[in-house]
């Protein structure tokens, strides 16, 4: 070499500088990255959290009811189907006017009354329903509170801004503190979020219809793409030669695992409703368009799986002289199940969050009643959030961050499962 | 008889076959040691009897009830008096709606018109036809499997080759199925866009620059379509997925390079599960944080610097949607570094290269295909993300190209065209299916060639 | 470090042997490049090579030989702190270049590799043209100040890699578009092109065929003029062709020592002499 080593020495010790320098910046880069996203998981769920843990407590108010057959049944001939639709609400406001019995005129009637939710007639309603003796007598209830008197208690109401913007009046919460000094009004477990369908009044909302209809929907998934997949799995590993044909088959496969969401929406809603005519916001449809949108991913879980059983263990079925169908059944399948079943759990994680393809088939509607059924009207968790997140009531952001809790918890456990299936039983070959 | 208990009595007639088939076979040969006398294994001939009793007749049951509505429909329409057969299909469809709920019990029959009425009692006059002769065809069906397969069975007969043929048989159709998902999507997308080009020229729908399908609603415009320009939609599109990728890709690939190239064992064991919780987070959770929590903060962000943010801007969906992409883009980027053979790195270190450098120059110069097909698939991802746009981006066609203000997507206007009160047939939901074509053809290209990248790169390590 | 010499050493210039090093043969060599003394490897705590003494000396081909797992790869990589690359390796022992400690605290790796160079078993051209390949080190050295004087680094080192007149129309190939011999006389030239003082090899020719593997030996040789080699080979008759000292390792341990002619014809160890005479190995 025309150089000498000396120059040599010379020439790297100078660049060296520079070099570690871009090598601290290079590190720095990536532990940024890192730090990022670390620090937006913790902001997602931070503020989840805030903002959903409250909806877990409720405010209820205790009322002493006196179920007057003079408002209610003032002509003492009331069947019992009009003593369904009888004026409850007026026994709503003559307890609490005894509480307050100061309180004079409509106006200010009316304002007292808005610090109960309308279920309380509804409750009322039942109780007498349940035992009509009751009518006459005197019993004390724990009734919802509204949406605003529980949104004040947990402190999301600022009681300083000016009453003309506040959402609770001055008079308003002289009463509600009133109420709370003697015990009658206060936080307890939302024992309604988890056992109701949805509402219009945010206190009265909970999440069961959905979660029922998201039940109704993945079992409905599951049954149908967990055995397609894996007979399809079974045939691209198992059975088939390559030719062009598979070829076909697979690249369609790669590609709908990437086909967005939505596409499969348009699907079921040009086939399965205009085609077929199905009942729309089913549960029977939104199971058929997310088998489609996860047999893709269960697809090329399986043969992953089926791919890692050994050749070895192929051959020692056939050498035994078993059929091909019994080679699979009998070898290749009991020792691919677990990372099968793996894959499947992540395809229907993916399903539980799907939201876009189910608004294009209905379920989408305002659901009150839980669904009972394959074909009646339902909606899911991830839709409901999307229902819940739309609304103006200040009430509904804490149930969607509460409901989103919710959802996220169901998929931990699933995705839970999946990794502790891994673990237990996916062997090295 | 109902669907579900037709279903129950066919299972039974099922496992009737099964036990007659194989009786049947065992009989032949005299039971007991005879059974080595028989081709293939009793059960086997059970099995074939059970599956010609069950497949069929599940066959033309599915068929049936795919069709049964239509027809239904069609036959009650055909018998509609002339006032009510004249009308547009909007109003049909409203009227069948009207006549199905009636038959449901969900309206009152006496509060419908007369002729609504006699509809009502002629669909379900036909629908209790329906279901009788769907339930004497598929027991007929099943019966006659079962009997025809019974007579045939002799010791001589293959019944394991044959069931495993039929096996293979259903084993190849679900393979298949993925073919037709295919062809379902395409055909029926793009027959009801055909039906909107019908109404819209082609050019006008991919060149026009206004956007307003509302218009066509108004009642003194039916017929008269809206305006249909796309390219408002195209842009914010681009714009949102933009700036996804511009959060996404530095983001997702230096995290990838630090846990893969510098972190110690512990760290990475940690961190990577912990970054890959945000690629299980759905994208509905997504979106109510861009709404809620990221909208507002950008919002009061810029006010403190004296720009205007509107409360639904491309920025803050652009932005929660990188971060949902983040965890896709880093653990394809890990994979792809990770299948770089340790040699070559060992060759740049050999030479003297640090280790940024040989991150630099060798190992992302390697990966390189990879991460493009990583990305590519990422865009496409993107592109076709719907929740995070549908709640934080708006519904404003705006033609701009300030991030601040709010676009709206082609994937927002998907939605907003199709739920709530459709009349089906109006461009306006025509509309809707124009788009899903356009997001369907361009999100296939990305994926096929990015699939093909990927795929050439994995071989070629391999 | 132990101050003692081995016994039957006379005291040289140059580093004191540990007196525990129980290898055959001299270990040291009057002018000593580079200095191994007392050299040991753990992987993940276990043992890899136990107390290595051995000197590399300019203008000099040291051939490294022994059964195939006993550490004769770990212990070459030791001498340009390639170990640093796996995870759980740790290495003890001093290794002296120049005088310096290569595992000193201040020691920059960066400027050790520079110096001492290494080529691999497989070759490993970047996945970039021919030109960039050797164009690398020095531009990340900083070798060259201009265009025109890479073009020279360039042309001198494939020249003396033998690989000019192959690859001098099509510079702007990628380097994997060569055969295997070329591939690795491409290494060579990469290593060369940044002016190192030591160049390591591990079994360079394992992966070629009889012919590009006498085309690397003819070009190890003609290098020895100016680098200290160190090789890693499994083939004795390759050690015999190619070296002037040759080591022979056992189990982790430095066996034995010497001349390579007289390794070849007059072991003095009995691992060595069944080693060479095919007994094992
Ligand atoms: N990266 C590593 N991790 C753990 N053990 C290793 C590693 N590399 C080599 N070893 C072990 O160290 C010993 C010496 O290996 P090596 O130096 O490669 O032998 P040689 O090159 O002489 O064939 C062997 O037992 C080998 O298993
Ligand atoms: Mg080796």
């Amino acid at each position: 070499m025309n150089r000498s080593v000396a120059e040599t020495r010379e020439r790297v010790e100078k660049s060296l500088k520079r070099r570690r320098w871009a090598e601290l910046r290079f590190k720095t880069y990536g532990l940024c990255a890192v730090l990022l996203g670390l620090s937006f998981v913790v902001l997602l769920f931070g503020s989840l959290i805030a903002q959903g843990w409250s909806a877990f407590r409720q405010a209820y108010v205790v009322i002493e009811v006196h179920y007057d057959p003079a408002v209610l049944n003032p002509e003492g001939t009331a069947t019992a189907d009009d003593l369904a639709v009888a004026d409850y609400a007026a026994l709503v406001r003559t307890s609490l006017k005894t509480r307050f019995p100061d309180v004079e005129g409509r106006a200010a009637t009316k304002q007292l009354a808005a610090l109960v939710s309308n279920s309380a007639a509804q409750t009322m309603q039942k109780r007498l329903a349940e035992d009509p003796k009751r009518m006459g007598q005197r019993e004390t209830l724990r009734v919802l509170a509204s949406d605003k008197v529980d949104q004040l208690l947990k402190g999301r109401i600022d009681r300083t801004v000016p009453e003309a913007d506040r959402a609770v009046s001055d008079q308003q919460l002289a009463w509600i503190d009133a109420l709370v000094k003697d015990g009658s009004l206060s936080l307890a477990f939302n024992k309604g979020f988890f056992t109701q369908g949805d509402s219009r009044e945010p206190e009265q909302a909970g999440v069961w219809g959905a979660v029922v209809g998201t039940l109704y929907t993945l079992a409905m998934t599951l049954a149908l793409s967990f055995p397609i997949a894996v007979a399809a799995a079974i045939y691209l590993e198992e059975f088939a030669r390559r030719n062009r044909w598979t070829d076909l088959i697979e690249v369609n496969i790669n590609n709908l695992a990437a086909v967005p969401s939505i596409v499969f929406g348009l699907l079921g809603l040009a086939v399965f409703l205009n085609i077929f005519g199905m009942p729309r916001s089913a549960p029977l449809v939104g199971g058929l368009v997310l088998t489609l949108l996860t047999l893709p991913t269960i697809i090329i879980a399986s043969r992953a799986a089926l791919k890692a059983v050994p050749p070895s263990i192929r051959e020692a079925a056939l050498g035994m002289g078993a059929s091909k169908v019994q080679m699979v059944t009998h070898h290749v399948l009991p020792l691919a199940m677990p990372g099968i079943l793996t894959g499947t759990i992540i395809g229907m994680a993916r399903a539980l969050g799907e939201t876009a393809p189910l608004l294009m088939i209905g379920m989408v509607a305002f659901i009150v009643d839980v669904p009972k059924g394959l074909t009646d009207p339902a909606t899911v968790l991830p839709v409901q959030i999307f229902l819940w997140a739309d609304s103006p009531e200040r009430a509904f952001i804490e149930r969607t961050s509460a409901a989103i809790l919710v959802l996220l918890l169901f998929l931990v456990v699933m995705n839970a499962t999946a990794v502790i299936l891994r673990n237990r039983f996916e062997r090295r070959w | 008889m109902s669907t579900s208990a037709l279903l129950l009595v066919l299972a039974a007639l099922a496992t009737f076959a099964y036990w007659s088939g194989k009786q049947r076979s065992l009989k032949l040969v005299g039971g007991g040691r005879g059974i080595r006398r028989l081709h293939s294994l009793p059960s086997y001939y059970g099995l074939l009897t059970a599956l010609w009793c069950g497949l069929p007749a599940l066959l033309i049951m599915g068929l049936w009830l795919m069709l049964q509505d239509t027809v239904i429909t069609a036959l009650v329409k055909s018998h509609l008096p002339a006032a009510l057969s004249h009308q547009n299909a909007g109003q049909m469809g409203l009227l069948f709606n009207d006549i199905k709920n009636i038959v449901l019990g969900n309206i009152p029959a006496d509060g419908a018109r007369a002729e609504v009425r006699a509809a009502a009692l002629d669909y379900q006059r036909l629908r209790g036809i329906a279901s009788l002769s769907l339930t004497g065809l598929v027991l007929a069906a099943a019966v006659a499997g079962l009997a025809l397969v019974r007579a045939r069975i002799h010791p001589e007969l293959r019944a394991r080759n044959a069931v495993e043929k039929i096996v293979e048989f259903l084993l190849l159709g679900s393979s298949m199925l993925a073919i037709f998902v295919t062809l379902g999507i395409v055909l029926s997308v793009l027959y009801e866009s055909l039906r909107f080009f019908n109404a819209v020229s082609v050019q006008e729908f991919l060149l026009g620059l206004t956007w307003s399908p509302q218009t066509a609603l108004r009642a003194d415009q039916v017929g008269s379509s809206g305006a249909f320009g796309a390219v408002p939609l195209f842009l914010g599109t681009v714009m949102i997925s933009g700036i996804a990728m511009v959060v996404a890709v530095p983001v997702g690939l230096f995290s990838a390079i630090y846990l893969a190239e510098y972190a110690n064992r512990g760290f990475r064991a940690w961190v990577k599960p912990v970054l890959e919780i945000l690629a299980g987070i759905p994208t509905v959770v997504y979106g109510f944080f861009a709404a809620l929590t990221v909208g507002p903060l950008l919002r009061q962000f810029g006010e403190h610097i004296g720009l205007h943010v509107a409360s639904e801007s491309a920025l803050a969906a652009g932005l929660v949607m990188g971060i949902m992409i983040i965890p896709f883009i880093s653990s394809l980027a890990d994979d792809m570094i990770t299948a770089v053979p340790q040699s070559l790195r060992d060759g740049a270190y050999a030479l003297g290269a640090t280790r940024s450098e040989t991150i630099r120059n060798v190992v992302l110069r390697a990966a390189l295909p990879g991460i493009v097909g990583g990305v590519l698939l990422a865009i496409s991802r993107a592109i076709g993300e719907t929740m995070i746009v549908v709640m934080a981006a708006g519904l404003a066609a705006n033609l701009t190209g300030n991030p601040l203000e709010a676009v709206t997507t082609v994937t927002v206007q998907i939605v907003t065209l199709l739920t709530g009160d459709q009349e089906f047939d109006s461009p306006k939901t025509l509309a809707a299916f124009a788009l899903g074509l356009v997001l369907f053809l361009v999100t296939l290209v990305l994926n096929v060639v990015a699939l093909q990248v990927v795929r050439k790169y994995r071989e070629q390590y391999e | 470090m132990s101050s003692a010499t081995a016994p039957n050493e006379p005291a040289v210039a140059g580093l004191p042997v540990p007196v525990n090093c129980k290898t055959v043969g001299r270990v040291t060599v009057d002018n000593a490049l580079l200095s191994a003394r007392g050299v040991n490897v753990f992987y993940s705590g276990k043992q890899a090579i136990q107390e290595v003494s051995i000197d590399i000396s300019r203008n000099e081909v040291l051939a490294m030989i022994g059964p195939s797992g006993c550490g004769k790869s770990t212990f070459l990589r030791c001498l340009n702190r390639m170990n640093d690359t796996i995870e759980g390796a740790r290495v003890t022992g001093s290794i002296v270049l120049d005088g310096q400690d290569i595992y000193d605290k201040r020691q920059d790796v960066v400027q050790l590799r520079a110096r001492v160079g290494m080529v691999f078993q497989k070759p490993n051209p970047f996945p970039k043209s021919i030109y960039e390949n050797v164009a690398y080190g020095p531009r990340i050295h900083g070798l060259a100040a201009d265009r025109v004087e890479l073009d020279e680094i360039v042309h001198t080192s494939l020249q003396r890699a033998g690989l000019w007149d192959e690859v001098k129309d099509r510079l702007n190939n990628p380097g994997t578009s060569l055969s295997g011999g070329q591939q690795q006389r491409l290494c060579i030239a990469r290593t060369i092109a940044v002016n190192p003082e030591v160049i390591l090899m591990d079994e360079p020719c394992s992966a070629l065929d009889p012919i590009a593997t006498a085309r690397i030996e003819d070009l190890i040789d003609e290098l020895r003029a100016s680098y200290a080699i160190a090789i890693v080979t499994h083939s004795m008759q390759q050690a015999a062709r190619v070296s002037q000292r040759t080591a022979y390792f056992h189990l982790g341990d430095l066996i034995e020592v010497g001349e390579t002619d007289r390794i070849f014809t007059n072991p003095r160890h009995k691992l060595t002499e069944d080693y060479i005479t095919g007994r094992f190995g």
